[in-house]
């Protein structure tokens, strides 16, 4: 067999902790190989071990056939490895060429940097891989999707052809994934290798050959994609069965909880985002909204959470005028918030997990008496909440910057939903989660519905929208263009919504067709 | 075991780095080190006079570093500590010489100017970045010089001359059975001042609403106005309260140490070693203590370096206090070296 990468046996043990338990990888030349697992599950440390960044406790590493000793990354490099991190690691006011350049500078003979070759070898690789990057853009200037090239450049540039890919469509908007995935195949077709690791079922069924399931430190099994579905996937990864269609009965709606009408809202520009929008969620429903992002999502959580001021129209919770209130008074009369940036927004990370559960209630009793914090209650309740909603922590006093994104998420949850709230506004609430607690969200949120409250869901991941909600309202350009019934619409018929064709029920099925048509003429 | 101990034992280590680098740095300058110390140490704990100097000297840091901890503690940069310290220092001694009331209201009514006159002055800055964002370190820096020239012609103008008259003795820290037990050294009451007020900012941040809302808004703004707390409100009442700390300082030396102020032509530095005290008490409360006592005890026990035999110029303790402020501020360098070293041992 000709493998490019084999990794063997390879044990990883932090203290007690055994981290990759004797796990075998191995990569063909010109695959896709997807490495599945959840959260935690041994898929960084693994990789961090191929690019020299851990030495392995056991195990052995062989490159094209040779074992190697990958000491350190420059080692990694050498041997034509190369990892596009999750997180980019560019310097924002340089420009594309610098960045890729970086540590690697060609020089004229008087010891200048050669930016202009540079720029045309990257412009070469560019071409040749479909990437369209401009060499002299500045990194600031260009969207995330974009910043995810010059990444691949910077491998590419540093002769790489085995490219680690870490999560990389946590960031980028639904077209830019497609794009990528296009972008990926082409990799391929010109002779390169690529691991994948990701927790997204969707991705690896669509773009990769093999796929090896990690769960807890140990290679659960290594299949062909072609001969495996999601489910078996999922069951893989969690290790027990796992529902996709969340099940739920039907809803049962009752009177309005919040009601918005005729909304203007201009985002930090100064710009229209939300452009006269009429919304109006019901207790007993889940109201999802679909929209690609950057369609006034945003501003309108913003204006109703009165994070961002409202320039006309009305926003009623419960009957009540809630138009600008201060943030404090709209929690209080009724709303929670899971926000959709959960480190910015939700958490004060370097609190303790018990300090951000009473984030929005430490200022009543009993957790604070005249102005004294009472520790004992806020530590009592936060163990309440830790084993209802199943929050992985070493301890209340742990802080809320060590857990993992999922755990901190259920934190968020548990805070929110605990205060019972008549209106719950969920942004993203499963972004970067794994199955599990995916299951585990869509299952809160479900059941908040069934107590009769509201739930407010917006989502940018159709699946999640279509799951979850009993109404779809479509989003876009800050209005409401249509409002439709999950059981009866489909994925073609809300992409189209969201890129602003509004749908005549009648001619339905034509102006589909028409639309395909006309998308593909482009 | 070792998380509970590392924030302890960096600064343990910094110290004892340092003073190994001074003992070289010396040696290398042509003098004796060992001599050195221990007239260093003479010059701290030699008789009962130097100790109570080096406790007065001790008792404005304490503040001053209470001051830029607290501050910094709620997402602040308070380097204005150093005019905080001279308008309370002023204000203090007004109410010192200017009334004639019976010590129990004249003493705390004297303290309270201070800091009322400290809170006033770093209002300034807290309200315009609150109201305009205007950065807080800036204005503190130009507010420092604003002090020093302000008091001075305030004092020119009360006095007739360089310095005021004494303060009222019903305004002075000064406590009598201190003097006698430290061969009339100038150590005062205000030591009991800086340990009380070490306790109620420990309070106030670790026990309290007020408290949590600030450190929340240190840690991250966007969060806590999503929780509904008033940010700006907050950025406010945190500079007003270090401010208030830092013109406690200023009464240190009003009331107990000079017990007058004259015309300054620089800058006192305590409020800017207050910066170096919060760094070495890792912005703890608890911590400055320990901070303010080593910073303190050699700035005065230093004096005694150049006298002979050691004769080591008093430049020399500047550079060493310098290399101890270093090594604790690169305290992540420190981190890491620990945390390698574990490794190794496979500790983790």
């Amino acid at each position: 067999m000709d493998y490019v990468i084999e990794m063997l046996n390879i044990t990883k043990v932090f203290g007690n902790f055994v981290a990759n338990d004797n796990i075998t990888l191995q990569l063909k030349k010109g695959e896709i190989h997807a490495l599945l697992g959840e959260n935690g599950a041994g898929k960084s440390t693994l990789m961090n071990v191929l690019f020299g960044l851990y030495q392995p406790d056991g195990g052995e590493i062989r490159v094209k056939g040779k074992s190697v000793k990958i000491t350190d990354p420059n080692v990694a490099n050498d041997l034509g490895i190369g990892m596009v991190h999750q997180h980019f690691m560019l310097v924002d006011t340089f420009t594309v060429t610098e960045n890729i350049i970086l540590g690697k500078e060609p020089k004229h003979g008087a010891g200048t940097i050669d930016i202009k070759s540079a720029a045309e070898e990257i412009t070469r690789l560019s071409e040749l891989y479909g990437l369209e990057v401009d060499p002299y853009a500045v990194v600031a200037d260009i969207s995330v999707g974009m910043q995810q090239r010059v990444e691949i450049l910077k491998t590419l540039y540093r002769g790489a052809d085995i490219l680690i890919f870490d999560e990389p469509t946590a960031s980028l908007t639904p077209q830019e994934i497609i794009e990528l995935i296009d972008i990926m195949k082409k990799l391929i077709s010109e002779g390169k290798s690529i691991i994948l690791i990701t927790h997204k079922l969707k991705e690896i069924m669509e773009v990769a050959d093999r796929v090896t399931v990690i769960r807890r430190g140990k290679a659960i099994k290594t299949l062909n994609v072609a001969e495996t579905n999601p489910t078996e996937l999922a069951s893989l990864m969690v290790g027990r069965d796992v529902v996709f269609k969340t099940e739920k009965k039907p809803a049962n709606p009752k009177e309005e909880v919040l009601k918005v009408e005729n909304l203007v809202v201009k985002d930090y520009r100064g710009v229209d985002k939300v452009k006269n929008l009429n919304l109006s969620v019901r207790r007993g429903e889940i109201l999802g909204i679909a929209g690609v992002d950057g369609n006034g999502q945003t501003e309108l959580i913003e204006a109703i959470t009165g994070l961002r001021r409202v320039e006309s129209g009305n926003i009623t919770l419960v009957g009540k005028d809630i138009t600008n209130l201060k943030p404090r008074k709209i929690t209080e009369t009724g709303l929670g918030h899971i926000p959709q940036d959960r480190h910015r927004h939700g958490l004060v990370l370097n609190f303790s997990v018990g300090e951000n559960f009473v984030l929005q209630s430490y200022y009543h009793e009993p957790f604070s008496k005249i102005g004294v914090l009472q520790n004992r209650e806020i530590y009592n309740y936060a163990n309440k909440l830790i084993e209802e909603y199943d929050v992985r922590t070493q301890s209340a006093y742990e802080p809320a910057r060590a857990l993992s994104g999922g755990n901190q998420q259920k934190v968020i949850i548990g805070r929110e939903i605990d205060r019972d709230p008549d209106l719950l506004i969920a942004a993203q609430p499963t972004r970067g989660l794994d199955v599990g607690a995916i299951e585990f969200i869509h299952k809160r949120l479900i059941e908040q519905r069934d107590n009769g409250k509201a739930v407010l869901l917006i989502s940018f991941e159709l699946d999640e929208v279509m799951n979850v909600s009993d109404r779809i309202a479509v989003i876009f350009d800050g209005q409401i263009l249509d409002i439709v019934n999950p059981k009866e619409t489909n994925e073609q018929e809300l992409g189209l919504l969201m890129a602003g064709h509004k749908v005549d029920r009648d001619n339905h099925q034509q102006m589909l067709d028409q639309a395909v048509k006309k998308e593909g003429e482009e | 075991m070792s998380k509970r101990w590392t924030p302890i034992l960096i600064p343990v280590l910094a110290v004892i780095l340092g003073l190994l680098v001074g003992a070289v740095i010396i040696a290398i300058s042509g003098y004796n080190p060992i001599v050195g110390y221990a007239q260093l140490w003479e010059g701290i704990f030699g008789d009962s006079y130097v100790i109570g100097e080096s406790i007065r000297q001790i008792t404005p840091y304490v503040l001053a570093g209470l001051a830029v901890a607290f501050a910094f503690k709620t997402g602040l940069f308070n380097i204005g500590v150093e005019g905080q310290l001279i308008v309370g220092w002023f204000a203090a001694v007004y109410v010192g010489i200017s009334f004639d009331l019976p010590a129990y209201i004249h003493l705390p009514l004297a303290i309270l100017a201070a800091g009322l006159a400290g809170a006033f002055w770093a209002f300034i800055p807290g309200i315009l970045k609150a109201k305009l964002g205007v950065n807080e370190v800036v204005v503190t820096i130009m507010l420092n010089y604003t002090a020093l020239h302000v008091t001075n012609a305030l004092i020119r103008s009360i006095a007739k001359g360089d310095t005021t008259e004494q303060i009222a003795q019903t305004a002075s820290l000064r406590i009598p059975f201190f003097e006698e037990i430290t061969q009339y050294s100038r150590l005062h009451g205000g030591i009991f001042i800086a340990i009380l007020t070490v306790i109620i900012i420990w309070f106030i941040l670790e026990k309290t609403t007020l408290g949590y809302e600030l450190k929340a808004a240190g840690f991250s703004q966007d969060a806590s106005k999503y929780a509904g707390m008033n940010v700006p409100r907050n950025i406010v009442i945190s500079m007003v309260i270090s401010g208030f700390i830092a013109g406690l300082a200023g009464a240190m030396e009003g009331l107990g140490t000079f017990e007058y102020v004259s015309t300054k032509t620089a800058m006192t530095g305590i409020g800017f070693d207050g910066i170096a005290v919060a760094v070495l008490g890792g912005n703890n409360p608890i911590g400055v203590v320990f901070g303010a006592i080593l910073f303190g005890a050699l700035k005065y026990g230093s004096l005694n370096m150049p006298n002979p035999p050691a004769q080591i110029p008093e430049e020399m303790i500047s550079v060493i206090i310098a290399v101890i402020i270093f090594f604790v501020a690169s305290g992540y360098l420190f981190q890491w070296l620990y945390e390698k070293f574990s490794k190794k041992k496979g500790v983790k």
